[in-house]
């Protein structure tokens, strides 16, 4: 048999041993946002732009109508009997009906951005067609840029919700567990010092964190191309920085929970709104602008907002005070008040 | 080398509505294995927990091996062995990787291969803990107590729900321990347990101890060597048990009596000659030498199992 190791080495050992004997949390920390990326990805790729269906009613200049419309490339046009007509905007089947009522009629609905589009497009194929000429001929260059893509947006979210979630039940589920299973007690009654479980809880947290950062950015690249435009070294300590706040944060929750069930439900009322506030699949700007400081306060805004920061924009450290300062702040906080409040039986 | 090994006294400790130890004194000397006898919620694990220093009482003082948890904890810690009651270490590791992480705690103790070899765990060095039997858990448990060669062990409850065979191979080690030198405290409500492996016992109710002395001195304050438990239809009266010749002692025990009597062969045939007169129906007649068991039934009238 070996010799042993000093405690903290032996202790986060044994806490890696435990995760990598663990195949469902391998799933949840390495393969659920692989997974959850590649979905995303998909749906949401970059597709030629679609056609807006129109619609015109029968009548004597439908066929020039349907010809002129035809020749745009934005448009599908189709010919319908005047109630079939009415039906297919009603229904959003079409954006837009041209009718006939002594002259041209549009009807569409103004406050479908839709509508408004295939009212411009319309308008200008059918002056077109009359003979409009266009004083000004512009020419058009197409954006479709890695780095703008809604999967370039999405892979820095997804790995910021993936360290806040890693680090929350990686620490919570495992601590709370030995608590109810009397071992932290059986450890507290040795020699061990307290301080070492701890900090060996995060130090095993810290090993996982290269492997999780390195396969999903390393998909995200291989799959879709999603390049880290800043530096390695500066996306490797965002994300250390993010890993360590939130482990922090999953042992305040857990440092007193005694059951399961109580710490999942205080896991849960934690990350939650942070899932849906803090910018992971979209934008939290799109949230009145009154919540703003609230949203930028917590700390996996601040980490999304850094990942982002790096990985798109290539920004360097020093430009991310702010993020940074949150995500420092919660797990330093945290962590003093879990070793304080920390509850051994 | 002061003699004791664990001094406490006038210990105190209430939780919200009951008072789990209710002035307790409990002296044990080194090289002696003394045990805590008691039902369910006597108070015993809050007695044991408070002396490894896991759980503060309310009042009392404690000293143990000379030291106090207040002043000197965290180097008490590495002369104790400790084994608690219902502790689950971790599923996932191996009893090699257990052992070896609680060594690690200690700056001396005994070798991790030696410690597997004595606890017949060799075999199962690789296997993982959640895949161990019972009695094989219980003896990683041990080893894990012994990791840091300690002079005090503490075991609470250490044979509950063990097989025979794997209850007298943890006696042995219990045994072995002793041997050496070392000094063991143990909690249980098993009376036989208490019978082979301990020097002295303390026998505890409602947090307070009723009866205190070795198993041979507590069963002879019985007065009785053997136990007969009958039940008649209808019941006798007690005047006339106690009329018997050698009975020592007559309690009521659920639908019939029990009695302490000091030779068997002297009893019993009164017993029946008075059960027939009386034609009463006799249901039930058993006897048994007398135990600890006895005892806290007579102190207590209550039955350990069931109290």
């Amino acid at each position: 048999m070996r010799r042993h190791f000093p405690p903290l080495l032996e202790l986060t050992h044994a806490r890696l041993r435990e995760f990598l004997r663990e195949p469902e949390a391998l799933f949840w920390v390495f393969a659920f946002p692989v997974l959850l990326a590649l979905a995303l990805g998909l749906a949401f790729r970059g597709k030629a732009p679609e056609k807006i269906p129109v619609g015109i009613t029968e009548g004597p200049r439908a066929t020039a109508t349907a010809e002129a419309l035809g020749s745009s490339p934005g448009l599908a046009a189709r010919v319908y009997e005047a109630r079939a007509g009415r039906e297919a905007l009603r229904t959003g089947k079409i954006s837009l009906l041209v009718e006939e009522e002594g002259g041209l009629v549009y009807r569409f609905d103004p406050t479908r951005p839709d509508a408004r589009a295939a009212r411009l497009e319309v308008d200008d194929a059918l002056q077109r067609a009359a003979g409009r000429e266009d004083p000004l001929r512009p020419r058009e260059s197409r954006v479709a840029e890695p780095g703008s893509r809604y999967i370039d947006f999405l892979v820095p979210g997804l790995l910021g919700m993936n360290l806040m979630g890693t680090g929350m039940w990686g620490l919570g589920f495992s601590i709370v567990n030995a608590r109810v299973r009397k071992l932290l007690k059986r450890l507290a009654a040795t020699p061990m010092r307290r301080s070492e479980y701890l900090l060996s809880q995060m130090l095993a947290r810290l090993v996982f964190l290269v492997f999780e950062v390195a396969i999903l950015v390393g998909f995200g690249w291989l799959a879709f191309g999603v390049a880290v435009h800043g530096s390695l070294v500066a996306l490797a300590l965002v994300s250390l920085l993010g890993a360590a706040s939130f482990s922090g944060l999953g042992l305040l929750i857990s440092s007193r929970t005694k059951t399961i069930e109580g710490v999942s439900g205080l896991m849960n009322l934690v990350m939650l709104p942070m899932w849906l506030l803090s910018g992971t699949f979209f934008s939290w700007e799109r949230f009145p602008e009154a919540v703003h400081p609230v949203i930028r306060a917590l700390p996996l805004t601040a980490l999304n907002d850094a990942l982002r920061a790096v990985m798109t924009e290539g920004r360097p450290l020093s430009a991310l005070g702010l993020e940074l300062g949150v995500l420092t702040v919660t797990g330093v906080v945290s962590f003093l008040v879990a070793v304080r409040v920390f509850r051994w039986q | 080398m002061p003699p004791h090994a664990i001094r406490c006294e006038g210990l105190v400790k209430r939780y919200e509505d009951v008072v789990a130890v209710d002035g307790l004194d409990l002296e044990v000397f080194r090289g002696e294995c003394f045990g805590l006898l008691g039902p369910n919620g006597a108070g015993k694990t809050t007695t044991i927990e408070i002396l490894e220093g896991l759980t503060s009482p309310d009042a009392g003082h404690v000293e143990v091996l000379g030291a106090q948890w207040s002043r000197d904890g965290h180097a008490l810690r590495e002369r104790l062995g400790i084994s608690l009651q219902e502790t689950q270490l971790a599923d996932k590791l191996t009893v090699e990787e257990t052992l070896l992480l609680f060594r690690s705690f200690y700056r001396k103790g005994r070798d991790p291969e030696e410690l597997l070899a004595t606890l017949s765990l060799g075999e199962k060095r690789h296997a993982r803990v959640g895949k161990l039997s019972g009695g094989q858990r219980q003896r990683l448990a041990v080893a894990c107590a012994l990791a840091g060669q300690p002079e005090l062990l503490f075991l609470d409850e250490p044979t509950t729900g063990l097989d025979p065979q794997s209850r007298r191979d943890l006696w042995e080690q219990v045994e072995r321990f002793q041997a050496g030198g070392g000094t063991v405290l143990l909690t249980t409500h098993y009376m036989d347990e208490a019978e082979r492996l301990c020097d002295r016992v303390a026998i505890v109710d409602h947090g307070k101890r009723i009866a205190l002395g070795t198993p041979a001195e507590l069963i002879a304050q019985l007065h009785a060597t053997n136990v007969v438990e009958f039940a008649t239809e209808p019941r006798l009266p007690e005047g006339q048990l106690s009329a018997l010749p050698g009975v020592s002692e007559v309690h009521a025990a659920g639908e019939g009596w029990s009695l302490g009597v000091r030779s068997l062969a002297e009893t019993v045939p009164a017993l029946l000659a008075v059960v027939d007169a009386s034609s009463a129906r006799l249901l039930t007649l058993a006897t048994h030498r007398a135990t600890l068991e006895d005892l806290f039934v007579a102190k207590t009238g209550r039955k350990l199992r069931d109290a």
